[in-house]
């Protein structure tokens, strides 16, 4: 029984952990990764080529759905979309760092469902717009705030475009996840409809927004507790010198 | 069918050829002939394609794997317009700007939802297997006409940009497409059956829940392992999704397929090895504890998937 099912391939999971671990190029660990897996289930090195070589082909169409709209995003970029984007965005003014990072929260997830994923992300938005922005709401209401909580709102910040992210862009058809699924299941002989896998998306989706948006407002009074607690005050002094 | 996906796959071969010359030309760039052989490399696998032998492909992917690995896809020089230029073309063209950015998705929709079943004459007027994907071409080659319209632009300037914003994310353009060849070189090599085979052989899966949770578990903690839900999903739907919830539990393979890969993001939040999510933003943010972004999303992920247990738990006969 145990003879039937041969183990030694998960040698290839073993690679990618101390790849990681011995923070190797990603890429790197990847192929070296493939290439042993292949040479633990005793596939001859032409076969391993062969099959590397015909993944690759068969799984073309997820670069497309990045590389394709770059052009337009890029020409977009080069004439303004992002400070656009920005000053729109910097219109919706709200009185605390919760609040805002909630409405980005919303706005990153809806878009992302569109398939409008690069109108956020982390140089682009976040730590131009997002983090300055929540950090600001905190400081208009508090005045100077102390080092570990501004640390802890830009976290949050960047933490809040990467689950709008995620839990929205399932939703889009289009999306190379979902084409990704669609195409190991044809492997499979299950044929799927890319829409109804979106569509099953949906739930897990609004959970998402509805914990996340419940952790940003205990962010606020988190935020709240902190700036009364009065040790901060006592600090006060010291951080304003400091953060100058 | 009048229009099949391949007539997108030779758009964007010619489109990473000229990405290629003009990397070759660029002498900003500290290792020009590398970058430019790299994209060079691509553009033929998506130009040739299915016309060339699986084998020398697999040599591709490994040069490529290499090239990227050492370093060899560089920064050039890309001409960018100043940033002041850029504030008052966005003041001028205002809300016209998103106009093409959202064509490709309202496109796209369209594509796959009307025009879906329309035929001309006794042919499909989208390829069937991949009209989703067909019409974002479309969306996309629509947007592109409406962009260079709109910014008085050429076709040519959108090729440069689009070489500023690869060539900026370096080699983490590939990374997807090799984790996705991992995937199935996995499968290949049944890593699936090893790891269906540990998990049936210890863990009682007679009972639907418990099947459920070691699906969804799995999913998280082999996202975690690999950094990318993508490489996780054909191991764990292999090795439970597929036999077991679809085959002995009868789950729907959309919403099976659905919610597993929400599990596997809800592993991408906890896990360093998805470093453009988790690590450079906290280095772009000048946070002094690299894992502060994951600090703040473990709650988040943690209750999520717990939600997603139950989800799968009670819709996957639907």
């Amino acid at each position: 029984m145990e003879t039937a099912v041969n183990l030694w391939p998960l040698i290839g999971v073993a690679v990618i952990i101390v790849g990681f671990v011995l923070r190797a190029n990603p890429v790197l660990v990847v192929i070296v990764a493939g290439i042993i897996t292949g040479l633990a289930a005793a596939m001859p090195l032409d076969k391993i080529l062969a099959t590397l070589g015909s993944g690759f082909i068969k799984t073309r169409n997820l670069p497309l759905i990045l590389l394709l709209p770059l052009a337009i995003i890029g020409l977009l970029e080069r004439y303004g979309l992002k400070e656009h984007a920005q000053a729109s965005i910097a219109r919706i003014q709200s009185a605390t760092a919760g609040r805002l990072l909630i409405v980005y929260l919303f706005v990153r997830e809806v878009s992302a469902a569109l398939g409008l994923t690069s109108l956020g992300g982390h140089p682009q938005m976040v730590r131009p717009l997002i983090a300055p922005m929540a950090e600001g709401a905190t400081e208009n209401r508090y005045g100077s705030i102390p080092d570990k909580l501004r640390y802890k709102i830009r976290a949050m910040s960047a933490a809040t475009d990467n689950v709008g992210l995620f839990f929205g862009e399932d939703v889009f058809v289009a999306f190379g996840a979902i084409v990704l699924m669609q195409t190991i299941l044809r492997a499979e002989g299950i044929e799927v409809n890319p829409l109804h896998v979106a569509l099953w998306g949906i739930p897990t989706a609004i959970s998402a927004f509805i914990i996340h948006a419940y952790r940003l407002r205990r962010l606020d009074g988190y935020i709240v507790r902190t700036m009364r607690s009065p040790d901060v005050a006592d600090k006060d002094a010291v951080i304003k010198g400091a953060s100058v | 069918m009048i229009f099949v996906l391949d007539y997108f796959y030779i758009l964007l071969g010619l489109m990473l050829a000229v990405i290629a010359v003009m990397s070759l030309m660029d002498r900003a760039n500290p290792r020009r002939w590398a970058t430019g052989a790299f994209w060079a490399l691509y553009a033929l696998v998506y130009l040739a394609g299915e016309h060339l032998p699986s084998t020398l492909v697999g040599v591709i992917v490994i040069v490529m794997a290499l090239i990227a690995g050492f370093g060899g896809v560089a920064l050039g020089k890309y001409g960018a317009l100043p940033a002041q230029a850029r504030l008052s073309s966005a003041q001028k063209l205002g809300n016209r700007l998103f106009i093409p950015a959202l064509i490709i998705p309202v496109a796209t929709m369209i594509g796959s939802v009307v025009l879906k079943d329309v035929k001309v004459g006794d042919l499909f007027l989208l390829d069937q297997k991949n009209f989703t994907l067909v019409s974002l071409g479309f969306g996309c080659v629509l947007a592109l006409i409406a962009a260079c319209w709109i910014t008085k632009a050429t076709p040519l300037q959108s090729i440069r940009e689009s070489r500023r914003l690869i060539d900026s994310m370096g080699w983490a353009v590939v990374l997807p497409h090799m984790l996705a060849v991992l995937g199935l070189l996995f499968s290949d090599a049944g890593v699936g059956k090893a790891v269906a085979h540990l998990t049936t052989t210890y863990i009682n899966m007679d009972y639907r829940f418990v099947a459920v949770v070691v699906y969804c578990l799995g999913m998280a903690l082999f996202t975690i392992i690999m950094g990318n839900g993508f490489a996780a999903f054909p191991v764990m739907a292999g090795g439970v999704g597929i036999p077991i919830l679809v085959g002995v539990y009868n789950a729907n393979p959309a919403i099976m397929a659905a919610i597993g890969m929400f599990c596997g993001y809800c592993g991408t939040l906890m896990t360093p090895m998805a470093a453009n999510f988790n690590i450079v933003p906290a280095a772009l943010l000048n946070l002094p504890d690299k894992n502060a972004v994951i600090k703040a999303q473990i709650p988040t992920a943690l209750s999520l998937l717990v939600v997603n247990i139950f989800l799968l738990y009670f819709l996957m006969h639907r």
